[in-house]
């Protein structure tokens, strides 16, 4: 079974952490990885960086073109991570912008990430329709499960479709906004988790963009599975290095 | 005279029954909609209404109403006699210059906040690299008292200080992008980003045939008037509706599409579209996406790109600001693919050249991303008696300064 729906197995409310590769130092993926599971944390998002990502704040956008200017490369994160199911266990998930991919070749992507023992795979901007009709088989072939967004606009049609699509969870954008824009949630937040909530899908739900703190953490799980903490974890990454991930993990769960 | 060689056409499929958009907006392989998913109800909502909306007859009227009376249209096709004598061929201009605000950018704005207004939208945003787009939306809103922000690159806003002068006194608030290389493609991003965070009262008015489907298929359309006033104008002067070649520069590729438009399934009139190469192709400072670029995504859609290997999108550059953009629009990867169009490359110094030399031969000072396409005499023989209309997109009037510098006047 795909350690992600291993994991989602758990009885507990899943803590998941988005970084981006090669930031704040080129070689910091793997110590980064490392000490998120040493901290208890369920699972990770590697955020491959892009030129141009559409869909992220001034954080994650800054990490990104920190990263590439250290010289992260796609195929350096896969060289980084070659050896990284040697010591580190739970799930691992690629996170993206579609164009690295496309160039690099969907289905060697894939092949890689499988060698890997990457477990998922995350592209905002590849669209249901095009992964249904060009990608969905090779993604199978090599085992990776594909997540699918959903924001509080999307239609409940069109939930139902991506839940069907999916084979994991699907991942809940808090409010409509790019990453780290929001500070806390009010009432049309805590709406629509529970209007999710009621909805009965078959994949359970983590939520993501948005989540700062413990305080934040604590509401997003209410009724979801787990959540995501991106750019409060890259800041953090700017302000104390990679020494302090110990703390930052616990206040979180505190 | 010498005519040098810099066409970069190739030839491939042939078969293919239309160079228009697809139901889902495909060019061939080009197109589609490459969006997070947090865009997908905004383009959604578009892509399931524009067409009905633009078929509505009261839509028609205002849309030819507000063209002809605040933009004034229909603009001139004018024989270009003297440019004709020197380059033995009879060449028109579309006169596009003479549009209100200086350019084709209104005839898709006015289009586009008609639309907004069907779809109950009040806010509008946009991105603009030389402000022209900026400027045709900003005057638009004032226009319909909606509110509008730009987004312009950090760098564009200290380059092109007048648009942005403009945009201001017209109301509008202009936002600098800070990321990345801070010109057009990431004011593009930022104006993508607001509309993530304001998906629901907010319409965005894309300033060319690029972004996500139905933007590319939407913009031409708007933008078709040019050709369509083209075939009866030429009707009227040389007795056909078809001409031998139709001319524009391509930055987006919007005024390009609308001058191509009715042409594109008409085999007998040649398609050539003039690209930026900046200083050279192959300086490491060009714009030329044809020559330059691979297949990949940028902003929601599928089309020729600058890139790395790796993917990361590569910052071009253009004396021209209007014609730095990194990628083309879906139609125009789809017609260089094709083989349907010739694809030219002009650069800076090439471009300005031209434009002195239609500023003195015509009285017209074009914009200095219509320069470019007058500048493909040195690459292309016509014969004597073909009809060549070159569409020139803007005037000069934005780009004096950069005259100035670049002629010491
Ligand atoms: C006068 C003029 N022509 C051409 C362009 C390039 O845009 P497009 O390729 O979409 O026509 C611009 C853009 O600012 C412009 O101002």
């Amino acid at each position: 079974m795909n350690r992600i729906n291993q994991k989602l197995q758990e009885d507990k409310k899943l803590l998941s952490i988005y970084f981006t590769a090669g930031y704040p130092a080129l070689n910091d993926t793997v110590p980064i990885i490392r000490e998120l599971e040493k901290n208890g944390v369920d699972m990770i998002e590697i955020g491959l960086p892009f030129s141009d990502p559409l869909a992220d704040g001034p954080t994650i956008q800054a990490s990104s073109t920190a990263a590439l200017q250290n010289g992260m490369r796609t195929e350096l994160l896969f060289e980084q991570l070659k050896d990284i199911r040697k010591t580190v266990s739970i799930p691992l998930i690629v996170m993206g912008y579609f164009n690295p991919m496309l160039q690099y070749g969907v289905e060697a992507f894939c092949r890689k990430c499988h060698e890997i023992g990457i477990d998922g795979i995350i592209m905002p901007d590849l669209p249901l329709d095009v992964y249904q009709e060009q990608y969905e088989a090779i993604f199978t072939k090599y085992g990776l499960i594909n997540v699918f967004l959903i924001t509080p606009q999307t239609s409940e049609e069109r939930i139902r479709q991506i839940d069907g699509a999916s084979a994991g969870f699907i991942y809940m954008v808090s409010s409509a906004s790019v990453t780290g824009s929001k500070d806390g949630f009010g009432n049309a937040q805590t709406d629509y988790f529970e209007r999710i909530a009621r909805m009965g899908l078959k994949n359970p739900q983590i939520v993501g963009f948005g989540i700062s703190n413990a305080e934040t953490f604590q509401a997003a799980t209410e009724t979801a599975k787990g959540a995501i903490i991106g750019s409060a974890f890259i800041k953090h990454l700017t302000d104390y290095g990679i020494a302090t991930i110990g703390d930052f993990v616990e206040k979180i769960k505190s | 005279m010498k005519r040098k060689k810099r066409t970069t056409t190739i030839s491939g499929e042939t078969e293919r029954k239309s160079y228009h958009a697809d139901e889902k907006g495909n060019y061939g392989e080009f197109g589609g909609a490459y969006i997070p998913e947090m865009l997908y109800p905004n383009t959604e909502e578009l892509r399931q209404n524009y067409l009905r909306i633009m078929a509505d007859p009261s839509f028609q009227r205002e849309f030819d109403h507000l063209l002809k009376d605040y933009v004034g249209r229909p603009t001139p096709l004018y024989f270009a006699e003297r440019l004709s004598q020197k380059y033995g061929t009879k060449i028109y201009l579309k006169r596009e210059d003479l549009c209100h605000t200086g350019a084709h950018k209104v005839n898709n704005t006015i289009g586009q906040i008609l639309m907004a207004k069907k779809l109950g939208k009040n806010r509008i945003i946009a991105e603009t690299g030389a402000g022209q787009h900026g400027v045709a939306t900003a005057t638009v809103c004032a226009l319909m008292g909606i509110e509008c922000v730009v987004y312009m690159g950090e760098i564009d806003i200290a380059r092109q200080a007048p648009n942005v002068a403009r945009m201001k006194m017209l109301g509008a608030k202009v936002r600098p992008a800070l990321s990345g290389s801070r010109t057009l493609k990431d004011a593009t991003n930022e104006a993508i980003r607001d509309w993530i965070n304001n998906p629901v009262d907010t319409h965005y008015i894309i300033g060319s045939v690029v972004g996500p489907h139905p933007y590319p298929d939407m913009v031409a359309r708007f933008q078709s008037v040019i050709s369509e006033e083209i075939k009866w104008q030429l009707k009227e002067k040389e007795g056909r509706e078809n001409p031998d070649y139709v001319v524009a520069c391509v930055g987006g590729g919007s005024n390009a599409a609308g001058a191509y438009f009715h042409y594109l399934d008409v085999p007998e009139v040649g398609i050539i579209a003039v690209e930026a190469a900046g200083k050279g192709i192959d300086t490491g400072e060009s714009a030329a996406t044809s020559a330059l670029g691979k297949v990949g995504i940028i902003h929601g859609s599928k089309t020729l790109l600058m890139q790395t290997q790796d993917g990361q999108i590569t910052e071009p550059y253009s004396i021209s600001a209007g014609l730095d953009y990194p990628g083309v629009g879906p139609m125009h990867a789809h017609l260089f693919k094709s083989g349907r169009g010739e694809f030219i490359s002009i650069t800076d110094d090439e471009a300005m050249t031209a434009g002195l030399e239609v500023s003195q031969l015509e009285g017209i000072i074009p914009a200095i991303e219509t320069s470019h396409a007058f500048a493909i005499f040195d690459y292309k023989q016509f014969k004597e008696d073909d009809v060549v209309v070159i569409n020139l997109s803007g005037r000069g009037d934005k780009d004096l300064q950069t005259y100035i510098d670049y002629f010491k006047l």
